[in-house]
């Protein structure tokens, strides 16, 4: 993939940048710009706002991955899941710093930046968000919690699935 | 609009064909079409063809003209259209063939499928395959075609309580139905232990849940209904064809267990032809992954939503059931060359609305359903088909 290429999404994938129909309120990710609930589109051209989404949401489906991605070898098994945002819009994502076998339906995550693939190792290296479980009883997961997500020295740091 | 008629069906083996070009295949398929139709190539008037990734699959674009020239009819300038919708290209390219028939623009055209996905490694084609999904938010963040479909069986199997084991009997169907199948890319028969053992690709969804990887092409010749019988003793209608589009991502559907396309193709399909589920005798249905089969089951309406897996189980499905699918062997098991496997449901449920199915024949079989779908369903395809006695 070209620089520019991942490089023009970064206000998605590293602090989860959507957008907001300010006709019907509708939130959308990554943002769009009709809004697909008017119930006349035209009305939402050029009243599509930007709005950012917290992170926070539900597991309301997920698959333990064996057969990665490219790029994602390194990671296998890994977990998928759609979270369902306190917002509103419906993410795919990976959900880490938990066993797979701990992920259920229902689970309570919030997004958290990492990285998500290298091409080769002379290659872009790829950021964007995953999930982690909201575990009161672990630090890392509460620190994160009460953070905004965002690109910094220390999150790059403990880029790994 | 007039009647548009199936004249002629040819398809080659499907499989891994190490010795086969695409260029081969393709043109094998077509001719043979032509054979049965008993037309000449001088009464053509265009070909249309299904394929979906020549480009990142060959190192070749451009291959409609290609696979007229190599079938000869470069010379006679006619008109040829490569046609592209993910898995569901071949049936896309099935309908635009039926358009210009029925608008009578053209009189007679080829519609062909082809794709050849074992001339890359198996793991440059899984990445072809996920590109059908939508790449900047699904297959970036991990996501894979089978995943996606995994995560649709997770939430079937939460809402509705299907079990593994339910999933697993689309796959025992498609291998028993395969062994019948001379053209089948496989023509073992598995065992449930043997599926529900499998090694995982994304849980619950194992290897055999998943369709393989293959080459194949498959034709048939279309063309005005009114002057069918000069061709065939046994004209098959097209009742039916209709095509519908939903979000690219599986995350912003309205539905997860449901592939609104699906719904929306089947309606338009069973108004066009006005008949209902009830009345098909037999039908070719997407079993890319299992979870894939029994939604559409569901999306079709075969079967109240949440039902698929126990009533498949049943056998209702199955050879002598109400309404046999995948005769086949479907895609697991006859095999899924991207772009040709639209236009084989069809050849399939042309043998069969002929009588000439052999021993996967389903006993007067007269109306044929078949669905084609895209990716996670951002495309699906329906047709219906009618033998015209």
């Amino acid at each position: 993939m070209s620089i520019a290429r991942f490089w023009r999404e970064t206000p998605r994938r590293y602090n989860l940048g959507g957008s907001k129909c300010t006709n019907c309120g509708t939130v959308y990710f990554p943002p769009r710009p009709v809004c697909p609930a008017c119930p006349r589109h035209r009305q939402s051209i050029e009243k599509m706002v930007p709005f950012q989404l917290t992170g926070k949401g539900e597991v309301i489906s997920f698959t333990v991955v064996h057969d990665p991605a490219e790029g994602f070898e390194m990671q296998v098994p890994y977990v998928v899941a759609l979270v369902k945002t306190d917002e509103g819009p419906i993410l795919t994502g990976q959900v880490v710093d938990v066993d797979p076998g701990g992920v259920t339906i229902g689970l309570r995550v919030h997004g958290t930046f990492r990285k998500l693939r290298e091409e080769g190792k002379a290659g872009v290296i790829h950021y964007g968000y995953k999930f982690a479980p909201d575990d009161p009883d672990d630090d890392r997961a509460a620190r994160a919690a009460a953070a905004p997500v965002r690109a910094d020295a220390s999150s790059q740091d403990r880029a790994t699935a | 609009m007039r009647e548009v008629a199936v004249l002629g069906i040819g398809q080659t083996k499907f499989g891994e064909l190490w010795d086969r070009s695409f260029r081969e295949i393709g043109i094998e398929a077509g001719l043979q079409s032509l054979v049965d139709a008993k037309l000449s190539s001088a009464d053509l008037g265009g070909l249309f063809l299904g394929n979906m990734a020549s480009g990142s699959l060959l190192e070749q674009e451009h291959i409609a003209p290609l696979i007229l020239d190599y079938a000869g009819l470069a010379g006679r300038h006619l008109p040829a259209v490569r046609v592209e919708g993910g898995g569901a290209s071949g049936a896309l390219a099935l309908h635009q063939g039926y358009l210009a028939v029925a608008s009578g623009h053209y009189d007679y055209v080829v519609v062909g499928g082809a794709e050849k996905l074992t001339d890359v490694p198996d793991q440059t084609a899984s990445q072809i395959i996920n590109s059908t999904a939508d790449h900047e938010w699904e297959v970036v963040f991990g996501a894979t075609l089978p995943a996606l479909w995994a995560l649709v069986a997770r939430r079937h199997m939460h809402l509705h309580g299907t079990t593994r084991e339910q999933l697993a009997r689309v796959a025992v169907h498609a291998h028993e139905m395969g062994s019948k199948n001379p053209n089948a890319h496989y023509r073992n028969r598995i065992t449930l232990a043997q599926v529900l053992g499998a090694g995982p690709v994304a849980e619950p969804l194992g290897v055999f849940d998943c369709a393989p990887s293959s080459d194949g092409a498959a034709a048939v010749v279309l063309g005005p209904l009114e002057t069918a019988r000069k061709h065939t003793d046994t004209p098959i209608r097209i009742a039916a064809s209709q095509v519908a589009c939903d979000t690219m991502a599986l995350q912003h559907r309205a539905e997860l267990t449901s592939v609104g396309a699906t719904v929306a193709a089947a309606d338009r399909a069973f108004r066009q032809a006005r008949r209902t589920p009830a009345d098909v005798h037999v039908a070719e249905i997407d079993d890319s992954y299992t979870i894939t089969a029994l939604v559409g089951l569901e999306d079709l309406g075969f079967v109240e939503r949440g039902k698929a897996g126990p009533e498949f189980a049943s056998g209702r499905f199955g050879p002598g059931g109400r309404t046999p699918i995948n005769t086949s062997g479907g895609l697991k098991a006859q095999g899924r060359p991207f772009g040709a496997v639209g236009v084989a449901q069809v050849v399939e449920l042309v043998r069969q609305l002929r009588g000439e199915a052999g021993e996967r024949q389903v006993a007067g079989a007269t109306l044929g359903l078949a669905q084609d779908l895209g990716g996670t369903g951002a495309t699906s395809v329906v047709h219906l088909l009618e033998r015209v006695n």
